[in-house]
C-alpha cells in the first residue's frame, strides 16, 4: 500500500480514540454571524496575513436581510468559505441569497463568487476588468499561500455592473458610491436604514493597510469622503466594527506616515531592502500583519518614490 | 527588530578552506561546501559560474539581504554587504533555481563591497553571493526567498508603453557625497530571450569612472537583472569628492552615457 497523506491521516484516526489536532478530518472556517444594526450582519476575519491556519479567512463579510433574502458583501478568499457562508445565510434567511456585492477586485473579497454564479453579482465595471485580468495569477497564488482550503475555487468575474448611485433589493435600499484608492476601483455602500457603511478595503481597524495597487492621495480623498458622510457605524475590510470612525483615522494615519516614510528614504538615498528596515512608531507596528505588509508596501510603492528623488541626468 | 525578517544565514564560525578532498565525487567541485540550503545544486554553480575555484567556503561576513518573500517576481530587491571583508575583487550573484543562474558580477574598485539592485525571480529559490578577495579565495553567503514565480519567462513591461525606445539608456541618479552613496536607475527592458519571439536584450555593464578617467566601481550584468536596472553603491565618507560618469552598452551596441553630478539632486 503506498501511503499518501490522506491514508496516512485516516490511520491516524483510527488509531486514536481523541481527535488530534493535526487529524482534522475536514477544513472548516466556522463562520458565526455577528448582528452589528439592524438586519446587519457582519463575518469578521482574523488580522494576520493568509497562512495555512486561518485559510485566507483575513477578511470581513457582511449581509443584510431584504425581502428578497440576503444581500451579501463581499464573497470571501475561497470556494470553501462561501460554500459555508451561503449554508450559513440560508439557515438564518428562508428566502437564502438574494445578491452579492463586490467592493474591489482583491482575492480574499471576491474568490467566493463562483458559489453566488446563480445569483445578480454586482461591482462596478473596473473591478470586473481587474478580476477578469488577474483573476487566474491570483487563484495560483492563494492555492501557494494557503493550500488546501483553495480547493475547486475558480475565479469567477462579477455579472451585474453598478451603474447608478442606488441599489435597492428586496426594499432595501443602499448608497453605491465609487471610489478608489486603494485599487483602481473601490466600491463604498451605505446602508441607508441604519446608517451603516461597509468601506471594503479603504478602511482597516487595527489591521495594516494594504497597497499593492494603491494610489495614496486618491485613497485618502476617499477616505475624507466616507468621514463626511459620519456614518453611524462602519464595517472596514478587515479588523472589527466600528462605531467611533477609528477606522478611518487609523488609516489615514498610516497612509500618512507611509508616504512620509518612503519619502524621506528615498531622499536619503536609501535602497528597498534598507527602507524595509526603517522602525515604525509603536502604533504602526502594533498593527496586525506587521511588518510583513510595511516590506510589502516597499516593494510597491518605492519605486516611484525613488524616481521622484532620482532627476535624469542625459 | 525588522532585522529578524531577513534571511541571511549565518554560520557561526571562522571560515575554514578546505583542500582538495582525494575521495570528492565525480564531476564533483574541487571543494565540497557543506550546504545549509542542501539545494544539490552548489557544487554545479561553483564549476559553472566560479571556475571551480580551490579556496572557497561559507562565511557569516557575506550578508545577503532579501526579504523572505518576493512580493514582485520582476524586482526583488537585494543587498550584499561584505564590507567586513577587506581586499574584495569580485562579488558573483546568482541563484540555485532558475533557467539563468548568474545575475551579476560587482568589481567595487574603490568603492564599498557593498551592492543593492533588483532581479527577476522565477520560482523559490537560494540566491548566493560569493565574494572574491585579492589573494583569490571565495566567501559564500545567501539567503532563501520565496516566489509565486514567473519574472524571468514574462516580456518586459516597457514594451507596454509607446515611448520605450525614447527612454532606453535614460538615467536617473543621484551621489549623497555625505553619506557616500550614489545610485543610477537606467532605462532598458532587460530581456532575458525567454519570453516568446523577444530576443536577448540586455545591458551588459556598467562602468562608474572619475571625470579623470579613473575606473572606480563596475557592475557586469547578465538576464536576471531587473528591468530598468536600479543599483545603489557605497563609498567611503568622504571619498566622493567630484561628479562621477556612468557609462556602458547593451548587446546591441546601444550606448549608456551619463554624468553624476555632485551635488546630487537639483533641489
Ligand atoms: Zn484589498
Amino acid at each position: 500500500m503506498t501511503l499518501t497523506r490522506r491514508t496516512v491521516l485516516a490511520t491516524g484516526l483510527a488509531a486514536t480514540a481523541a481527535p488530534r489536532a493535526w487529524a482534522k478530518p475536514r477544513l472548516e472556517y466556522g463562520l458565526k454571524p455577528v448582528q452589528v444594526a439592524d438586519g446587519l450582519w457582519m463575518l469578521e476575519g482574523s488580522t494576520e496575513y493568509f497562512n495555512f491556519e486561518n485559510g485566507g479567512n483575513i477578511v470581513n463579510v457582511a449581509f443584510a436581510e431584504t425581502d428578497a433574502g440576503a444581500v451579501i458583501f463581499d464573497s470571501g478568499p475561497s470556494r470553501r468559505y462561501a460554500e459555508e457562508l451561503r449554508k450559513v445565510v440560508t439557515e438564518m434567511m428562508p428566502r437564502g441569497v438574494a445578491a452579492v456585492v463586490n467592493s474591489h477586485h482583491h482575492p480574499d473579497h471576491f474568490l467566493g463568487n463562483q458559489v453566488f454564479s446563480d445569483k445578480p453579482i454586482h461591482a462596478l465595471e473596473e473591478t470586473k476588468k481587474q478580476v477578469v485580468l488577474h483573476g487566474d495569477s491570483y487563484a495560483d497564488n492563494m492555492y501557494r499561500l494557503i493550500g488546501d482550503w483553495m480547493r475547486g475555487t475558480e475565479p469567477v468575474p462579477p455579472n451585474t455592473m453598478l451603474t447608478s448611485n442606488d441599489l435597492t433589493i428586496g426594499g432595501r435600499s443602499f448608497s453605491t458610491v465609487p471610489l478608489g484608492g486603494h485599487t483602481q476601483a473601490d466600491l463604498m455602500i451605505l446602508d441607508r436604514a441604519t446608517g451603516t457603511a461597509l468601506t471594503g478595503d479603504l478602511a482597516f481597524l487595527d489591521r495594516t493597510p494594504t497597497t499593492p495597487d494603491a494610489d495614496l492621495p486618491r485613497w485618502r480623498e476617499s477616505l475624507d469622503y466616507i468621514a463626511s458622510l459620519d456614518p453611524k457605524g462602519i464595517v472596514p475590510g478587515h479588523g472589527s466594527f466600528d462605531t467611533e470612525g477609528r477606522s478611518l483615522v487609523q488609516t489615514r494615519a498610516y497612509l500618512d506616515w507611509l508616504d512620509g516614510a518612503l519619502t524621506d528614504a528615498a531622499e536619503e538615498g536609501l535602497d528597498m531592502v534598507e527602507a524595509m528596515q526603517i522602525e515604525m512608531p509603536d502604533e504602526f507596528a502594533a498593527l496586525g500583519a506587521q511588518p510583513h505588509e510595511f516590506e510589502r508596501s516597499i516593494s510597491h510603492l518605492f519605486g516611484d518614490y525613488e524616481k521622484a528623488a532620482l532627476p535624469e541626468v542625459n | 527588530m525588522q532585522k529578524t525578517l531577513f534571511a541571511a544565514f549565518l554560520i557561526a564560525a571562522t571560515p575554514v578552506f578546505a583542500a582538495d578532498k582525494p575521495n570528492r565525487i565525480i564531476d564533483g567541485p574541487k571543494v565540497v561546501i557543506d550546504d545549509p540550503y542542501k539545494t544539490g545544486m552548489l557544487g554545479y554553480l561553483q564549476k559553472e559560474i566560479l571556475g571551480d575555484p580551490e579556496q572557497i567556503a561559507l562565511d557569516p561576513r557575506v550578508k545577503v539581504l532579501a526579504p523572505h518573500s518576493a512580493e514582485d517576481s520582476f524586482h526583488v530587491p537585494i543587498t550584499i554587504d561584505a564590507r567586513e571583508i577587506g581586499d574584495v575583487e569580485r562579488i558573483a550573484l546568482f541563484v540555485d533555481y532558475g533557467p539563468i543562474p548568474h545575475i551579476l558580477d560587482y568589481y567595487p574598485g574603490e568603492a564599498e563591497p557593498w551592492l543593492s539592485f533588483r532581479f527577476k525571480i522565477d520560482q523559490a529559490t537560494p540566491v548566493r553571493a560569493a565574494v572574491q578577495t585579492k589573494d583569490g579565495a571565495w566567501h559564500l553567503g545567501g539567503a532563501a526567498i520565496d516566489a509565486a514565480g514567473g519574472g524571468c519567462a514574462a516580456p518586459a513591461a516597457a514594451y507596454a508603453s509607446d515611448d520605450w525606445e525614447e527612454r532606453l539608456g535614460k538615467v536617473r541618479a543621484r551621489m549623497w557625497p555625505n553619506s557616500g552613496r550614489v545610485r543610477v536607475i537606467v532605462d532598458h527592458p532587460m530581456d532575458t530571450g525567454l519570453a516568446d519571439g523577444i530576443p536577448v536584450f540586455t545591458i551588459q555593464a556598467l562602468d562608474f569612472k572619475g571625470l579623470d578617467g579613473k575606473k572606480m566601481a563596475r557592475i557586469e550584468l547578465h538576464e536576471p537583472v531587473n528591468e530598468d536596472p536600479t543599483f545603489s553603491l557605497r563609498f567611503a565618507q568622504g571619498a566622493l569628492k567630484a561628479p562621477m560618469q556612468v557609462s556602458g552598452r547593451d548587446n546591441n551596441g546601444n550606448e549608456i552615457e551619463a554624468t553624476i553630478p555632485y551635488n546630487g539632486a537639483i533641489r
